[in-house]
């Protein structure tokens, strides 16, 4: 009984990265058909903001230093600028642009963030110190979790919830839920293109952000490639979930996270490194018998 | 002086010329309606007012002010509504959310809520499915939807890309009751797209007589369809 309530709630935590993930990729596409590849680079660069730039392997807190109710606020606003900036200097200049062409854009800029970083830090993975007293172990029904784990879904779930409140209640979720469906027509009522990408942008900006701090605090590394790794697994969650389905890519992110936690279980001790390997086949399985995606939204089949 | 002028205007969709030297003028308050086989022009003269394609060539004013080369937010804001042909519902919106969204533009909270009101009498249709999501609409109901949701921007000029097509003739009747009262009692400007003419036979108003293109004539509506000079716009 305990085994599987640890094998649940690792599973959760696992899936609420990437059902994070996800909607941040999710948003975006949902709002301009652009996969944005350099998002997963906007959450090493938000985990990186709380270091001193230094090429040490021991590492030096910067704005990590700051208590925790300054600090979440700010690296949330840096997920949220980054992401931003990236649509105002690159993006926006290619809205007009074949799909293709704003994807390898996409790839350029995250190359740019990331050499950036291995400018400033080194491609040397640091430890990163942060909420240390977050990974103590909590007893619940007799598992032993880490209070992180609990506090990783606990804080995706509130953020799912916000997220859905916005979009459902607010004149500027109603907005980009239009402008996800039809763009054209959304504009021809008046709604300002511009200003619906860039709250898509700020919200994705800080949904990376959210994942860099859950990540640092979790691991406790700071590693220039943890965005990446998690970028490719959400990347592939929202295709699963329907390309532009925000409800798709989250249940899709538990559910990779899901298959993950259930591989390392029942596959047996000598699979086990390839464990990543009969993930991606059950995808492909997946993509087989549902070749739009799980929940794909009728908007995304006609466009094609 | 005119309320919407577009002038000798061009667009191309690639090596294609869809509308070649367009010119036309219209006074607030009036009907134009626009007609011509398939392939016309029709659609691409509205899409070019309402800024969704660009003119290589040509000028588009609206109130005196020049709309060609801003962008469709900026045009709807001006007070120009468009139905663009092919029902664009937000279909997993609710139907009271695509109104609430074509009202999104006005600051006048009273008078949307009014309007809202007014637009559920019409149709009462659409208050009774208020809260369901629009893609569970007939094709009719959404045609309906549509030309609702384009009144809730509180226009001064509305386009509607064949407003009929898909209704049954008693919704065509209830449709057009509506736009020629709004036309009466506010000065709504309506430019309409109807490939069956006997809509403006009933309704009278100008009209401009589109083929490959161009614009081959233009008149009022009930001495063009009398004369020999449409059916020379199809076959001739």
């Amino acid at each position: 009984m305990t085994a599987i309530l640890q094998i649940v709630f690792d599973a959760l935590s696992l899936g609420s990265i990437y059902a994070l993930g996800a909607l941040g990729i999710a948003l975006i596409f949902g709002v301009m058909r652009l996969v944005n590849f350099a998002h997963g680079d906007y959450i090493s660069f938000c985990v990186f903001a709380m270091l001193v730039p230094s090429t040490d392997a021991m590492s030096e807190m910067f704005l990590g230093s700051l208590p925790t109710v300054v600090l979440v606020p700010v690296i949330l606003l840096i997920g949220a600028g980054v992401s931003v900036l990236s649509e105002i200097v690159v993006f926006r200049r290619l809205r007009d642009a074949n799909p293709a062409t704003m994807m390898i854009a996409s790839f350029a800029l995250g190359f740019i963030l990331k050499h950036f970083l291995l400018m400033l830090f080194s491609s040397r993975p640091k430890s990163i110190n942060l909420w240390p007293d977050l990974s103590l172990p909590v007893e619940i029904l007799g598992a032993r979790l880490p209070l992180l784990q609990l506090i990783a879904i606990g804080i995706t779930i509130i953020i799912l919830v916000a997220l859905s409140a916005f979009l459902k209640q607010t004149r500027f979720g109603l907005e980009m839920r239009a402008a996800a469906e039809n763009f054209t027509m959304a504009r021809m009522l008046g709604v300002k293109a511009n200003r619906v990408i860039l709250i898509a942008f700020a919200i994705s900006g800080m949904l990376a952000a959210s994942i860099g701090l859950l990540l640092a605090a979790q691991t406790g590394t700071a590693d220039i490639q943890m965005g990446v790794s998690v970028m490719l697994v959400a990347f592939i969650a929202t295709v699963i979930g329907g390309l532009g389905s925000l409800a798709g890519a989250v249940v899709a992110g538990y559910l990779i996270g899901a298959a993950s936690v259930l591989m390392q279980v029942i596959l047996p001790l000598e699979a086990r490194p390839f464990r990543d390997a009969f993930v991606y086949a059950a995808v492909i399985a997946c993509l087989i018998w549902r070749p739009q995606g799980l929940f794909a939204p009728k908007s995304a089949k006609q466009r094609v | 002086m005119s309320f919407l002028s577009v002038d000798n205007v061009t667009v191309r969709y690639g090596r294609l010329t869809a509308l070649r030297h367009a010119s036309f003028k219209m006074v607030a308050g009036e009907t134009l309606f626009v007609t011509g086989p398939n392939g016309a022009g029709k659609s691409t003269l509205l899409k070019a007012i309402a800024g969704v394609v660009v003119p290589v060539e040509g000028q588009i004013r609206l109130a005196g002010t020049v709309i060609s080369g801003a962008v469709p937010e900026d045009i709807a804001r001006r007070g120009f509504s468009m139905v663009p042909e092919g029902r664009h519902v937000f279909g997993t919106l609710t139907i009271e959310e695509n109104l609430r969204l074509g009202a999104g533009m006005r600051a006048d909270k009273e008078a949307v809520a009014a309007d809202l009101a007014g637009c559920y009498e019409v149709f009462p249709m659409l208050r009774e499915r208020r809260d369901a999501p629009a893609a569970v609409l007939s094709g009719g109901q959404q045609q309906m939807l549509v030309i609702a949701r384009a009144l809730m921007a509180g226009p001064q000029l509305i386009a509607i890309d064949e407003p009929s097509l898909g209704l049954a003739p008693k919704i065509i009747d209830q449709v057009y009751d509506v736009l020629l009262r709004l036309r009466d009692e506010r000065g709504l400007t309506l430019l309409i797209v109807e490939q069956s003419s006997t809509r403006a036979l009933l309704t009278g108003g100008r009209m401009l007589l589109m083929r490959s293109g161009e614009i081959v004539m233009e008149g009022d509506a009930r001495d063009l369809l009398r004369g020999d000079a449409l059916k020379q716009a199809y076959f001739g």
